[in-house]
């Protein structure tokens, strides 16, 4: 099947307005300075806005386009022309993007929203909105790019947004710390996207989508190769989504605002990742090594989220481990192939709804309780705080896949999918989806439990916790019926709407029934909402407990992994540097400095025979002479 | 005996003259030495001018000695400013203009 | 005068020439000698005016009178006078202390000057050795002052000329190097010393006697404030502090042996 992309036409002529909008809105925010302080976030919320309406006309445009022109293309400028390299700025608008714009474009609006509320007592509110706003422009970017370098411009624009908004707070220096993490991580990750750019460049000659995947799919090429491609792609994609092993910078990335983590977290940053392999599909459908790879990630990954989420008391340090986990079933699903990438998209959504609802619930949890973040100081906040508790209990019910809500129809078809795999690796994968399920129900049920209900555990300078205003929890409202609704809307809809790009796929024998899968899991999921319903209805310790087995000590260290980049990247990286450092002092820089102490030296001495007296003067002239005249004798009679 | 002799008599003043200006630390003894090398050059040119046959030698010798008049005047002054403001006529002690 | 030209001015050595050089050059040699080594400044200048005088003898004996007048009457007469003068008002008392102070410096410059005078030596024995003198009858035909005075206001009367440029020069320079100005005021007057005697800080009263209040009435013993101290104001500031040694500072027994 050839991938052919036709031009655009009519409305969708217009969709670079998509970026430009929210870009025009961070560059008048940023160049107006203190003279935007008063309508700032206004303006940032509106371009949002207005981006979130015009993505709807384009889907609107494209649905009505026949099922196999659905896509169109737009020629900007030529961006680069060296040589044979020319790399056009191109826009492309197809189902996959229209999807990612509309949710960029949606729950980025309600976060934005939901930001004048929650940042409307700090001082840097139009920095926020201005960085924000770059955020969703570069997001937007990177899903309309129409070929991988343009792609690769949106994906670096949002690591810059990203650390800009995570060291947002930048004089706390765990702030500014989780900032340069995320960077670094991001760059290990961005080196990887960037070797399979140029491995493409060299086998295809071109970077457009097109000539990328039409040329993959003529299977005229080393299986080598399109591994390396596809790996590469992987490791990119690994960095932007914090999946294994560069997991690490995301739950550090808590340190921005709420509403960053949200964006972060739940619409944008860290679907990128599953963006790039659902994107790249021909590439990794065409390598099964490749597609093993990611399976395998993305299983190890949403583990260790699981497992590293029931032990962190910090809540939004919950929600990012809970995050990693749900990106690694995403990874899972894209990397079964076939059928499961819509599987995976549609998760996708479902999540971005209801982690975005968990996140801004969790926001506003902290700014009824003075930005307590420890959920062991929770307890008992139902009462106080309605609107929040009742829209985290629809987030919570969708995250662990309680039917009818999204999570469930997001979900399950994930774990049966992973089971139907062929071989152990069915039985392998299917086995760590439904463990992560269960663990997933356990975590949540404790973070929910603990915060809402139970005894009152509070820090002795609350009096009264308050809900949130309004402008913080119609977000929430809006988001909660999204988390509900969502799962039961997308499950076929959006997979036939994504079919022109995934392309039809034949259903093989199934290994299992897909009532024994649900069935299975439900068990799970009760099992561990029942566990940790039974451990912590009576609320917790104030302080951490001793832990008494291996991994409750592993998992509070996030499964050693920081350990493990400290010892082996960060240490021999530090040796070297200081290592270079010493040559540098002694090696380079004695060289330098010993030939000027040399100099100065010699001279210091020299300059001693400059005593001052006369008389050695004299003797000098003296010994010349006699030379002079020794000189003359020889000359004249040798 | 050939005029030679008066050559060698002024070479040894000469060299006698040089050592006292490197030994002595008296600027008027240092001074002296050299006039007494000034008075073996002109020695030399006398002695020359006597073998060449022409006057032009001890002409020479005797602007040599308008000028060592000239030289010692100021340099004898020289070494009064010097000692008025020093306290003293060793020229080791002016030893300023060095490192 | 026309004997000794008679006598001397000839190309050729003459016995008594051959005399008189050998007279006249180690009593040279010696006075230069005595000049560097003689410690006082007086003795050098009047064992250099000796070399002069001989030199000037030595200018005549090879036919040249008017250099030699002029060797003894500018040189010694009034070159060395000046000498004496300055020597006189500034170096009387300075001796040259033996010490040698430049490390290496006498030893060197002995070395190079034997070296200096055995390479000119070399050079002129090789060069000149056996060299027959022109003479200068030809050139003294009409007199030696005469001959002179005819290269001079012909050949070098230029040079001539500017030698007067710098003898007014240098006596000019001299001047202004020697001469102090001082003008009315610089000079305190009573005024001025009184102000300065009963200036604050300033003891007015007279100094201590040397030797007051002190077991010792030497001038070098410095005077005994009332409180037991030394004062330095009560000593010359040309004589040197002396220590009394315990032996010096004990009773003298000069009581009779009263205090024992």
């Amino acid at each position: 099947m050839d991938t052919v992309f036709a031009p655009a036409t009519g409305a969708l002529s217009w969709m670079w307005l998509l970026i430009a909008l929210p870009l025009a809105g961070a560059t008048v925010l940023l160049l107006l300075g203190r003279r935007a302080d008063r309508w700032g976030h206004l303006l940032g919320t509106a371009t949002v806005g207005a981006a979130f309406v015009l993505g709807l006309v384009f889907f609107l445009q494209l649905s009505g386009l026949p099922d196999d022109a659905r896509s169109a293309t737009l020629d900007l400028f030529t961006f680069v022309e060296s040589g044979s390299l020319n790399i056009s700025a191109g826009l492309l608008f197809d189902p996959l993007s229209a999807v990612f714009v509309l949710l960029i474009t949606g729950v980025g609006f309600l976060i934005h929203v939901y930001a004048i509320g929650y940042m409307s007592h700090d001082e840097g509110r139009r920095r926020f909105f201005a960085f924000f706003n770059l955020f969703v422009a570069a997001m937007l970017l990177l899903v309309l790019g129409d070929n991988y370098v343009m792609m690769f411009v949106g994906w670096e624009g949002v690591g810059v947004a990203s650390y800009l908004l995570i060291s947002f707070w930048f004089n706390r220096p765990s702030a500014a710390t989780a900032g340069k993490k995320a960077f670094l991580a991001n760059r290990v990750g961005d080196a990887g996207f960037l070797i399979a750019i140029f491995l493409m460049f060299a086998s295809f000659g071109s970077t457009d989508f097109q000539t990328v995947f039409n040329g993959t799919a003529a299977n005229n090429l080393a299986s080598g190769t399109v591994l390396a491609i596809g790996l590469f792609l992987l490791l990119g994609a690994c960095g932007k989504s914090g999946q294994f092993p560069l997991q690490t910078w995301l739950p550090d990335a808590m340190e921005g605002p709420t509403p960053v983590s949200a964006l972060i977290h739940a619409a944008t940053m860290v679907t990128a990742g599953v963006y790039l392999i659902a994107r790249s599909h021909p590439i990794f459908s065409a390598n099964e090594t490749a597609q093993l790879v990611v399976v395998s990630i993305g299983a190890l990954t949403l583990l260790i989220g699981c497992v590293i989420g029931c032990a962190k008391d910090d809540i939004k340090r919950v929600l990012a481990y809970s995050t990693v986990s749900q990106i690694g079933y995403m990874f899972l699903a894209v990397g079964l192939g076939g059928a499961a990438y819509a599987l995976g998209i549609i998760h996708l959504l479902a999540h971005g709804f209801f982690k975005a609802g968990l996140f801004l619930g969790a926001g506003s949890v902290m700014h009824g309780m003075n930005d307590q973040v420890d959920i062991r100081r929770f307890g008992g906040l139902w009462k106080y705080m309605k609107s929040t508790w009742f829209t985290f209990l629809l987030g919570y019910l969708a995250i662990i896949g309680l039917p009818p809500l999204s999570g469930f129809f997001t979900k399950d078809p994930i774990i049966l999918a992973a089971f139907n795999r062929e071989g152990w690796q069915g039985w392998v994968f299917g086995g760590a989806a439904l463990l992560g399920a269960g663990l997933t129900a356990f975590y949540m049920t404790r973070l929910f439990i603990l915060t809402f209900h139970g005894p009152k555990r509070w820090t002795d300078d609350i009096e009264h916790p308050h809900e949130s205003p309004a402008i913080m929890t119609i977000p929430l409202w809006i988001l909660a019926v999204g988390s509900v609704a969502a799962g039961g809307l997308m499950s076929t809809s959006v997979v036939n709407w994504l079919t022109p790009v995934f392309g039809h796929t034949e259903h093989h024998e199934e290994k299992m029934s897909h009532w024994t899968a649900t069935g299975l899991t439900m068990a799970l999921v009760v099992l561990g909402v029942v566990i940790a319903f039974l451990l912590f209805r009576r609320g917790t310790a104030l302080a951490e407990q001793p832990a008494r087995t291996h991994i409750v000590r592993a998992a509070r260290q996030n499964l050693y992994a920081d350990r493990f980049n400290e010892l082996v990247l960060e240490l021999p990286g530090r040796l070297l540097t200081r290592a270079l450092v010493w040559v540098d002092n002694r090696g380079v820089d004695g060289v330098v400095n010993g030939l000027a102490a040399a100099v100065g030296g010699g001279s210091a001495r020299l300059r001693r025979s400059q005593t001052g007296f006369v008389r050695s003067y004299a003797l000098s002239i003296l010994s010349g002479a006699v030379v002079v005249v020794a000189a003359l004798l020889v000359v004249t009679f040798g | 005996m050939t005029p030679t002799y008066y050559l060698v008599l002024a070479a040894a003043l000469f060299t006698i003259g040089a050592v006292g200006v490197l030994v002595r630390r008296n600027a008027i003894v240092v001074f002296m030495c050299v006039e007494l090398m000034l008075n073996a050059a002109n020695l030399t040119l006398v002695t020359f001018s006597r073998i060449n046959g022409t006057l032009d030698g001890q002409i020479m010798s005797f602007f040599v000695m308008v000028v060592a008049a000239a030289e010692v005047v100021i340099g004898l002054a020289i070494i009064m400013s010097i000692y008025r403001s020093r306290r003293s006529a060793s020229v080791d002690d002016a030893n300023l203009l060095k490192y | 005068m026309n004997l000794l030209a008679d006598a001397l001015a000839s190309g050729t050595v003459t016995t008594g020439e051959a005399v008189t050089f050998w007279i006249l050059a180690p009593i040279a040699l010696g006075g230069a000698i005595g000049m560097v080594l003689a410690r006082s400044a007086v003795h050098s200048a009047l064992l250099l005016a000796c070399t002069m005088l001989s030199l000037g003898v030595l200018y005549m004996l090879q036919s040249g009178p008017f250099i030699g007048f002029v060797q003894i009457i500018v040189y010694t007469g009034a070159i060395m006078m000046l000498f004496l003068f300055v020597i006189m008002l500034v170096g009387r008392d300075s001796r040259d202390s033996l010490l040698e102070t430049l490390r290496g410096q006498r030893l060197a410059a002995i070395g190079l000057g034997i070296g200096m005078a055995l390479l000119l030596c070399t050079g002129l024995a090789r060069g000149i050795g056996s060299v027959t003198a022109v003479g200068l009858d030809e050139a003294n035909a009409n007199g030696n002052v005469q001959g002179i005075a005819a290269d001079l206001f012909t050949k070098y009367v230029f040079a001539f000329e500017v030698t007067s440029a710098l003898l007014i020069t240098a006596a000019v320079g001299a001047m202004l190097l020697a001469h102090v100005e001082r003008r009315k005021g610089d000079r305190p007057g009573q005024k001025e010393l009184s102000r300065l005697r009963f200036r604050k800080g300033n003891y007015p009263g007279p100094k201590a006697g040397p030797g007051v209040f002190a077991t010792s009435d030497s001038v070098a013993t410095p005077a005994l404030l009332p409180d037991g101290t030394e004062s330095e104001r009560s000593i010359s500031p040309v004589v040197p502090v002396r220590e009394l040694t315990p032996a010096e500072a004990a009773p003298k027994g000069t009581d009779g042996g009263k205090r024992k």
